[in-house]
């Protein structure tokens, strides 16, 4: 759905719904948009991974991951940690405002290659906006996968995203769901330590399983070499990486991690592939 | 008619009709030589070595606008590209860059700005007799007679200019100053060997490249990239006159109620140029950055398009502020790969 004539317009999309995923300094808001245009709204498609360019004119534009799956409606969400300028700009936009769109980008997870298999998903922080669509890209295609697990950790129980949502789905059966903060708090019923270290005693099958993770580097480091641990091969670890971007189409230079654009040949990458980038995890 | 002779005498007549269509030429400009449009009655010499900033600036200038709006509108208007352009003076590595780059730039999206002046201009080179001194075209796939990228190359034969249509576009510009022509004569395709000949003989500097776009990547942590970008003052310079280097930024320019969204030329050898909004930096200094500008020339963009994305033009190495030399990295990575 890139604007043939030029990549670089963007469409018009209007903010229907926002609220607040987390507070403070690194708030983190969530946006519900519908493309303006009914011919874009129709004919845009997107998989679980894919990210997109959106900003606000007169300020810029940010690589962001679309944080829905296809199979919740003709609209996106993404999900914005205010940062810097741009971000600043997007937590301004209130339901009406307007927002600028362009993608979607990137590679996606390979859901349809997956069917069939246990989908394991592993986040830390802002870290599970990538591998949001994926839970719910599984949980609408039920029959085709064996099994959905998320495991899911933050610094506080007030920095967690979409903690409703799991909630909810872990009640109804659809998701194995294991939350983990770094600190006790009183009130917090959950797990209380690191993403890696509850992973390994959570001890996760690695047969007919794809483990999927992302969050801050440090936390992916870790976790690749506790999946390691646990019998998971190269080939069954899937992460997601994130660089600065301008352009989204492979242009403008400056995402590559070796001989790898960010935003074409990833944001989506095998284990196996990643390792042998040797700037991947700088 | 592809091949013809203009005598020089015909200089300022030919000159004077290119000059119509919207010429741009080598100009003077204090003790530098610089590629700009070519005022009725201006006469551009072609005895220079070459600019010191490319002609890319013709293809992907280096600040344009990508569209304009209003704050507090969502209308986005773009600027129309139109008026055809006429570059004469090209060195041949420079057409070859925009070859090279255009492989990019068309990659499975195309970029519009860039592929639409493309279309719009007739690239006329010239045939370099006097390479300087850190040219070695002749080791990264060029010389200093290649046509790849040009529609029309002139050679210089002392009192003449061979012209060799090489495109269409080249060969209808033969056609509307024929009558300023003479057919070129039956030996000028020896003549032109010979010249070309001559020329490369005077190419001092060479790169051997064998090996080096599969070796770059296991050179990760070799101590030479410290070695190389030691005295590096982070100053962009090389990439900013580099034909092939093609990373640009994109910024929003708000005056009043007028909105521009922008992109300007960025460089690879800047801090910020890949930092994250959070202040982590993947390349994190100098060292990293250097080792991604060679090995994106000479690896990367080998795996991507096939071809080395350098052209040996020389201008990183005459115009480093501290001497440091491509051709010399490049011996450094043969000699630990």
């Amino acid at each position: 759905m890139i604007n043939s004539e030029n990549p670089y317009i963007p469409y018009i999309a209007t903010v229907e719904d926002t609220w607040d995923e987390t507070y403070g300094d690194r708030a983190i808001k969530t946006f519900k948009v519908v493309f303006d245009d009914e011919e874009v709204r129709e004919n845009w498609s997107h998989l679980p991974g894919q990210c997109a360019m959106i900003g606000v004119l007169g300020v810029g534009e940010s690589m962001i991951s679309i944080s829905c799956s296809p199979t919740e409606g003709k609209f996106l969400r993404f999900s914005v940690m205010r940062m810097g300028k741009v971000t600043q700009a997007l937590h301004q936009l209130e339901p009406g405002d307007k927002m600028m769109v362009r993608g979607p980008y990137g590679n996606n997870f390979p859901v349809d290659e997956w069917q069939g298999k246990n989908i394991l998903t592993i986040g830390g922080g802002i870290g599970q906006a990538p591998l949001r669509p994926i839970v719910e890209y599984v949980k609408a295609n039920k029959d085709k996968y064996a099994g959905l697990t998320l495991v899911y950790g933050a610094r506080t129980s007030g920095d967690l995203c979409f903690k409703g949502e799991f909630d909810e789905m872990s009640k109804s059966g659809d998701l194995s769901c294991h939350l983990t903060i770094d600190m006790e708090e009183e009130g917090w019923d959950h797990n209380v330590g690191f993403v890696p270290q509850m992973l390994l005693d959570l001890k996760p099958s690695p047969e007919n399983t794809i483990a999927i993770t992302c969050g801050p580097p440090i936390m992916i480091r870790f976790v690749l070499e506790n999946l390691k641990k646990l019998g998971f091969e190269d080939e069954q670890i899937y992460t997601t990486l994130e660089n600065r971007m301008k352009c989204g189409i492979g242009k403008c230079g400056r995402c590559n991690a070796g001989n790898m654009y960010v935003c074409k040949d990833g944001p989506v990458f095998c284990y196996s592939v990643l390792k042998e980038i040797p700037e991947a995890f700088a | 008619m592809s091949a013809m002779l203009l005598n020089k005498d015909k200089w300022p007549e030919f000159i004077g009709k290119l000059t119509a269509k919207n010429l741009w030429a080598p100009q003077a400009e204090g003790d530098a030589i610089r590629f700009g449009p070519v005022k009725e009655g201006d006469l551009p010499a072609l005895d220079y070595n070459n600019t010191r900033v490319p002609p890319k600036q013709v293809l992907f200038p280096q600040t344009e606008t990508m569209y304009r709006f209003q704050l507090g509108n969502v209308e986005m208007e773009t600027p129309e590209l139109t008026g055809e352009q006429v570059v004469l003076g090209l060195r041949p590595c420079d057409a070859r860059a925009m070859d090279i780059v255009e492989k990019l730039f068309k990659w499975d999206v195309d970029d519009p700005y860039y592929l639409k002046r493309r279309e719009l201009v007739t690239l006329v080179g010239v045939a370099c007799s006097e390479p300087g001194l850190n040219c070695f075209c002749t080791t990264v796939g060029g010389g200093p007679a290649s046509t790849e990228g040009l529609d029309l190359l002139m050679v210089d034969f002392g009192e003449n200019y061979l012209l060799e249509a090489v495109t269409d576009k080249g060969k209808t510009l033969l056609e509307e100053v024929k009558e300023l022509l003479t057919d070129a004569p039956a030996d000028s395709a020896a003549q032109k060997e010979k010249a070309v000949a001559e020329a490369e003989g005077k190419i001092k500097r060479t790169i051997d490249s064998e090996g080096v776009p599969a070796g770059l990547p296991g050179l990760w942590e070799d101590p030479l990239w410290q070695r190389v970008s030691a005295s590096c003052l982070g100053c962009g310079t090389c990439t900013y006159l580099c034909p092939t280097c093609h990373c640009f930024d994109i910024q929003d320019e708000v005056e009043g109620f007028d909105g521009r969204r922008l992109r300007m030329w960025d460089s690879c050898m800047f801090g910020e140029y890949t930092m994250h909004t959070s202040g982590h930096n993947p390349r994190p200094s100098r060292k990293e950055r250097t080792r991604n500008r060679i090995s994106h020339k000479y690896s990367y963009y080998v795996d991507k398009f096939d071809v080395i994305a350098c052209v040996g033009c020389g201008r990183c190495i005459n115009l480093c502020p501290v001497n440091i030399d491509i051709v010399e990295i490049l011996r450094q990575v043969k000699e630990a790969l």
